[in-house]
């Protein structure tokens, strides 16, 4: 038996979002006295491979094929179910991004393994295997019971600590078998925005709302979450004015964020955004209605007008970044 | 070129509703709950009747779940769903939705499935790429646009920081989300025709059970607020620095 963990990498740095799930598996296979088998696709050197043993994983399986160089489900689920089947994995592991999972569901499914999506805590393991997710779009928890052989976890970024534990780790080239039926997808482009972070990964989120007025009015914004090394984000109704685009939605109907810092600034706080935040570890408002409902779901507070207390909190940033370099 | 659409949609709770639970905390407390077609689900909906209205074809909505939901299912079709599947099930988990789309699916020729990118109550996301692995054809998730032409879709796809655009052959599983489309408000047309359009009923394949959820819970609800006088923003950065530990 082992515990399987597949790492996504980004043009050949493995990602923090996998080092976490290497940490996570790491700790499940601790638990049982079984290894952490991690399973890597795409070009990737030895040196940034070895950097897994720091988390836990005592061997490595790297494939790679030229065909499996852009990311194809389809193929991809059928490589990591392959790995799972000559590793003996009892646990398969992966990240709840966005590749994750479109992957997670078919390695379930090619396995016949329950899966729990967005996982945000270690399984419980006493009695049978229960672990925690998300529920209600941030509303409340569930607690999942998996009783397949197999089971598969995507884990949520941000959610769980890395932890090191200086494994020694071996690096084996892995070759699976690949059906040409699996390649009816073709990646044509990617655009990314080089300099910007990624929202669902980000540990500080600065996000705006209507209180803002325009979309002119955003370069505060980003100016504060470029100094603090976040991810810029939005309220539903700013993105459905088109003023921000709809992947930056952060709410019930968008994306679910899980930082250390959300910092929303002129959000009023309706149920629908506090379901996709409420996972944050320290909200700040800043918001001049001293009535707003989110003031009831933060941590710290600032009543006051954004045009004034953005520029202001931009200088304390520069100066405490400065103080602190 | 003429397409036939299958749409999966979910009954959830209205996005206004204040969460509670059973006193065993096994399942929601549905009393006062407004139910709605899973907001992602009428993106897809919206989208699948564009695509139809612009090349002919139809669009069938399949739902998993007990005749309370048949409102929702109504709401599809006034819409503008040409007809509806409910199959006669609670939807115990994905793996169990995702067999009953499959097994009604799989033998009536469908050029396109689409599901929403998540339900807003499970937030499991699994559906979609389940029906495709169940199907043995591609899916794709979290699609952001979707273009037929002569067969091949085009559809960019989210990922972290940006996107992906990737063409693929149809038969195709996708799960929309934001930027697919606006979805629409049924009119008064739609509402009357919905009654009278055939709304089929099927028993459920029998599926393996893999999973339960056991418990929910709500989060504990944050301490009182610390309020910074807005002239005072340097200490804010401080408490962030040396209380909270965040920057």
């Amino acid at each position: 038996m082992s515990v399987l963990v597949y790492v996504e990498n980004s043009n050949g740095k493995l990602k923090k979002s996998s080092f976490e799930a290497v940490s996570y598996g790491a700790s499940i296979a601790e638990k049982s006295g079984v290894p952490v088998i991690a399973l890597a696709i795409g070009q990737i050197e030895s040196a940034e491979l070895e950097k897994l043993g720091k988390y836990g994983a005592s061997k490595v399986l790297h494939v790679n094929e030229q065909t499996l160089l852009s990311f194809v489900n389809q193929a991809y689920a059928s490589v990591v179910a392959e790995g799972a089947r000559v590793s003996s994995a009892g646990i398969v592991v992966l990240s709840a991004s966005f590749s994750g999972k479109a992957l997670a569901p078919r390695v379930a499914v090619k396995l016949q393994a329950g899966y729990v999506d967005g996982v945000i805590a270690l399984p419980e393991m006493s009695a049978g295997f229960t672990v925690r997710k998300g529920a209600f779009s941030g509303k409340a928890y569930a607690d999942v019971t998996l009783s397949s052989d197999i089971k598969v976890l995507a884990l949520m970024p941000n959610a769980y600590q890395l932890v090191e534990r200086n494994t020694q780790v071996a690096i084996e080239a892995f070759s699976p078998s690949l059906q040409q039926t699996d390649f009816k997808t073709m990646v044509k482009e990617i655009v990314r925005a080089a300099d910007k972070v990624s929202l669902p990964e980000a540990e500080i989120v600065v996000s705006g709302g209507r209180g803002l007025k325009g979309p002119e009015n955003w370069g505060m914004v980003e100016e504060l979450a470029s100094l603090l090394g976040a991810a810029t984000a939005c309220s539903k109704p700013v993105s459905d004015a088109h003023w921000r685009p709809h992947s930056e939605h952060v709410g019930q109907t968008g994306i679910a964020v899980s930082p250390n810092l959300y910092i929303a600034i002129g959000i009023s706080g309706a149920i629908q955004h506090l379901a996709g935040v409420s996972a944050s570890k320290t909200i700040v408002v800043i918001n001049k209605d001293p009535e707003a409902p989110f003031f009831k779901a933060a941590d710290y507070g600032i009543v006051g007008d954004a045009f004034e207390v953005v520029p202001r909190l931009i200088a304390a940033v520069k100066e405490f970044k400065a103080a602190n370099a | 070129m003429t397409m036939k659409i299958l749409v999966c949609i979910s009954n959830v709770p209205d996005t206004t509703t204040k969460i509670n639970f059973s006193n065993d905390n096994k399942s929601l407390n549905t009393n006062g709950v407004q139910f709605i077609i899973n907001p992602y689900d009428e993106i897809a909906l919206t989208r699948a009747l564009e695509l139809t209205e612009a090349q002919g074809g139809t669009v069938t909505v399949l739902h998993v779940g007990d005749t309370s939901t048949e409102p929702t299912i109504r709401k599809a079709l006034a819409i503008g769903a040409t007809d509806a599947v409910r199959v006669n099930a609670g939807p115990r988990d994905a793996y169990f939705v995702a067999a009953q789309v499959s097994a009604y699916a799989k033998n009536q020729g469908f050029d396109l499935i689409l599901t929403g990118r998540e339900s807003i109550d499970y937030n499991g996301a699994q559906v979609n790429a389940m029906v495709g692995e169940m199907m043995d054809i591609p899916s794709v998730s979290v699609v952001k646009s979707l273009r037929i032409e002569n067969g091949v879709a085009t559809l960019e796809r989210e990922i972290e920081g940006g996107k992906e655009v990737l063409t693929c052959p149809l038969p195709l599983v996708a799960s929309a989300t934001e930027g697919m489309a606006e979805p629409r408000i049924p009119n008064m047309r739609g509402i009357m025709s919905a009654r009278t359009k055939p709304l089929n009923v099927i028993e459920p394949a029998t599926v393996a059970q893999l999973q339960e959820i056991v418990r929910y819970e709500k989060p504990a609800s944050r301490s009182q607020v610390k309020l910074v006088d807005a002239e005072q923003v340097n200490s804010l950065v401080q408490m962030l620095h040396q209380e909270a530990k965040v920057i």
